[in-house]
């Protein structure tokens, strides 16, 4: 079937709106050529797509960004108490003079401009790589637009256990501001790294990453997309999971307009481990889409996915997950659970759940389910004297806390709670 | 203490009438029992009391002391010293029964104006209630009655009652799903906090738990109504004769 005009012209009108980098290596420039080719080719998302009938893409295409009034930052900041090393990005544009310096042991960090416009670097083998491999049989668009422009980001190669995580803080100043950030993560044999991410970024952020957990690796993610009224924001994370090695990522979103968070693991060796968690707090005119596409090319290996949404006042959840088993991939060990509680009748939490199996001895569960507050466990809680607010409030945090649990560190975790309870009474006092 | 006036209920999904005229009053410090058949209202009353939604008083009074219940709801009913110990208690996943307690009786001291106990003043004193009612740390840790088999749910329950201090305590088939051993336990624990300023309404179909908990006056509920009142020794003929001689008596 030939290619709508409008979505070809939509990924042209991207392309003008965002000019490639000049002057890199030629690895990079061919990486990006190939993405913006594949962008042309597939076309920009449309609300008729199949993974988008639940998310109209109209916001996150349009040549222009919508407008999105930057708000005050958060303080305290969220891990303010955790020995980390702190990057800054303000509206999308990496600043040595808000962040630490960049030198740790088993860890080096470079912007990614300076990692590809160098000819031999051991990105070439991650950047637009495993996002390419992403492309099918889902065609991810706005990662291929990222590839094909992204000029902002970090390229991170861990070479042993690293002793403090990577904070990166993406704040928002300007207005209208269009972001669009690239990370390139390679966690070597043996070596184990922790990405924590947070901040509203911009008005409109396209941020996309690629993750290499060789054999033996471990790489933890821990995201706040924090506060943010008018935020629009379309991720993407694109990860290989080597024989033995553990992936982890967990993302907590409260407000904004549209955030689309999509994930994209292939567990390439045996004895692999992925888990994939979020939950998020949707209040208004709030729609957040978890999208979630996992392969399972080897034996042996466990993949969970773990996703709670709360939503009220008008405030849209979707989850489309799925679970795809390749022949010889025995022992899978697959699970996949995605919630909705509804705080009110406006809201609505719509889910997708797939499995495709090609093994023929494998577990795979999966399970989903949409409900309001138990009104028996409220009246339980206020019978003993806690306001009725307050006992929601606890039913909440209760029911987002499978979610939360899949953090493994505990002071992480603990900061996630924290906040999300902050934010709880915050909307309280209005 | 408590005083129940004339009071009706109806259930407020459908057009039925549930409870028709129940006239009760506790004094301080004294032990009512209700007993009475299946179906008689004996928990609609207790879940009327507590402020349950679902239920629509169409007539009638309840107070506790110089305050109106019914005007409430079920927090300040129990910040006003008003405790149900549930005949089902509910599994509250992702809740810890430590901090829930601990919520509870901090959320009822600010309402009453009082301080609020601190994590190691709270921790001391649920350490000493529990430790009488044979509830270990573990249990204490652990969601709120999730996974707790009957009698522990019970304990809990009376742990709940012991922390939070109500004048008024309900209690709604406490001994159903019990042993003898577990009914002992519970009624050693709920006998420890009578008091002079306390008193207790112990709703049971059976006459054993009034062995253990002695009450100072019987009452026997029927199709919504309190139909006979009595001493203790009224339980002991329900004991042996069941409710039919009462009802025939009744009618």
């Amino acid at each position: 079937m030939a290619l709508p005009a409008k979505k070809r012209d939509d990924a042209a009108a991207l392309l003008a709106a965002h000019p490639a980098p000049v002057g890199e290596s030629r690895w990079a420039t061919e990486a990006r050529e190939q993405a913006a080719a594949w962008f042309l080719e597939t076309g920009a998302p449309a609300a008729r797509d199949e993974y988008w009938r639940f998310t109209n893409p109209a916001t996150l295409i349009s040549a222009e960004p919508p407008k999105g009034e930057a708000q005050p930052a958060e303080e305290p900041a969220i891990w303010s108490d955790v020995e980390r090393i702190r990057i800054v990005f303000v509206d999308g544009v990496f600043r040595p003079d808000l962040s630490d310096d960049l030198a740790e042991e088993n860890l080096t960090i470079e912007p990614l401009s300076d990692a590809l416009s160098v000819d031999i670097h051991w990105a070439r083998d991650v950047f637009g790589l495993l996002e390419g491999r992403g492309q099918a049989p889902v065609p991810r668009p706005l990662a291929s637009l990222n590839t094909a422009v992204a000029r902002q980001g970090m390229v991170i190669r861990a070479t042993g256990k690293v002793s403090r995580p990577v904070a990166m803080r993406y704040l928002h100043e300007e207005d209208d501001c269009d972001a669009v950030i690239r990370h390139v993560i390679r966690v070597d044999e043996g070596a184990s790294f922790t990405l924590l991410e947070n901040g509203p970024a911009a008005a409109r952020f396209n941020k996309c990453m690629e993750v290499e957990v060789a054999d033996g690796a471990e790489f933890h993610h821990v995201r706040s997309q924090g506060r943010e009224h008018e935020r629009r924001a379309v991720t993407h994370i694109f990860a290989r999971v080597g024989a033995n090695a553990l992936f982890k990522t967990f993302t907590m979103t409260a407000n904004g307009r549209l955030t689309r968070n999509e994930c994209v693991v292939e567990m390439t060796g045996d004895n692999g481990s992925a888990h994939i968690a979020g939950c998020c707090l949707g209040d208004g005119s709030f729609l957040h889409d978890d999208t979630v596409f996992i392969t399972h090319d080897a034996e042996h290996c466990e993949s969970r996915q773990v996703f709670k949404k709360v939503l009220r006042n008008g405030a849209t959840g979707v989850f489309q997950g799925k679970i795809l088993v390749k022949p010889g991939a025995q022992k899978t060990d697959g699970y996949q659970i995605s919630q909705g509680l509804l705080l009110d009748d406006n809201s609505q939490f719509l889910a997708k759940p797939e499995l495709e199996i090609y093994a023929d001895d494998v577990a795979c569960s999966h399970g989903s389910t949409v409900g309001a507050v138990d009104p028996t466990a409220l009246f339980y809680l206020t019978s003993r004297g806690v306001p009725k607010d307050a006992a929601q409030d606890m039913l909440v945090l209760a029911f987002v806390d499978e979610a939360v649990q899949e953090i493994a560190d505990e002071r992480l975790a603990d900061d996630i709670r924290a906040r999300l309870q902050a934010w709880m009474a915050r909307r309280r006092q209005g | 203490m408590l005083k129940i006036e004339n009071l009706h209920v109806k259930l407020e999904e459908e057009d039925k009438q549930i409870l028709k005229g129940v006239n009760l009053e506790v004094g301080p410090g004294q032990v009512h029992a209700i007993m009475g058949p299946n179906g008689s209202g004996k928990s609609t009353l207790s879940y009327v009391l507590s402020g349950r939604d679902g239920y629509e008083v169409t007539e009638g009074a309840a107070h506790l002391d110089d305050l109106d219940l019914l005007g409430l709801e079920p927090e300040e009913r129990a910040a006003a010293g008003l405790f149900l110990a549930f005949q089902y208690p509910v599994e509250i996943p992702g809740v810890s029964n430590m901090i829930f307690l601990r919520t509870a009786v901090n959320a009822q001291r600010k309402a009453r104006g009082e301080a609020e106990l601190s994590a190691a003043e709270f921790l001391k004193e649920v350490r000493t209630r529990a430790k009488t009612l044979n509830i270990d740390a573990e249990m204490l840790k652990r969601p709120v009655n999730v996974g707790f088999s009957g009698g522990e749910k019970k304990r809990n329950e009376i742990l709940q009652m012991a922390m939070l201090e109500p004048r008024m305590c309900i209690l709604d088939e406490t001994d159903s799903g019990l042993d003898v051993d577990a009914m002992k336990l519970v009624a050693d624990g709920v006998n420890a906090l009578r008091s002079e300023g306390r008193s207790f309404l112990v709703i049971t179909h059976y006459q054993r738990l009034l062995d253990h908990i002695r009450p100072d006056v019987v009452h026997i509920m029927a199709d919504g109504r309190i139909i006979k009142t009595g001493g203790p020794e009224l339980a002991l003929e329900v004991e042996n004769n069941g409710y039919a001689d009462i009802l025939a008596e009744v009618a």
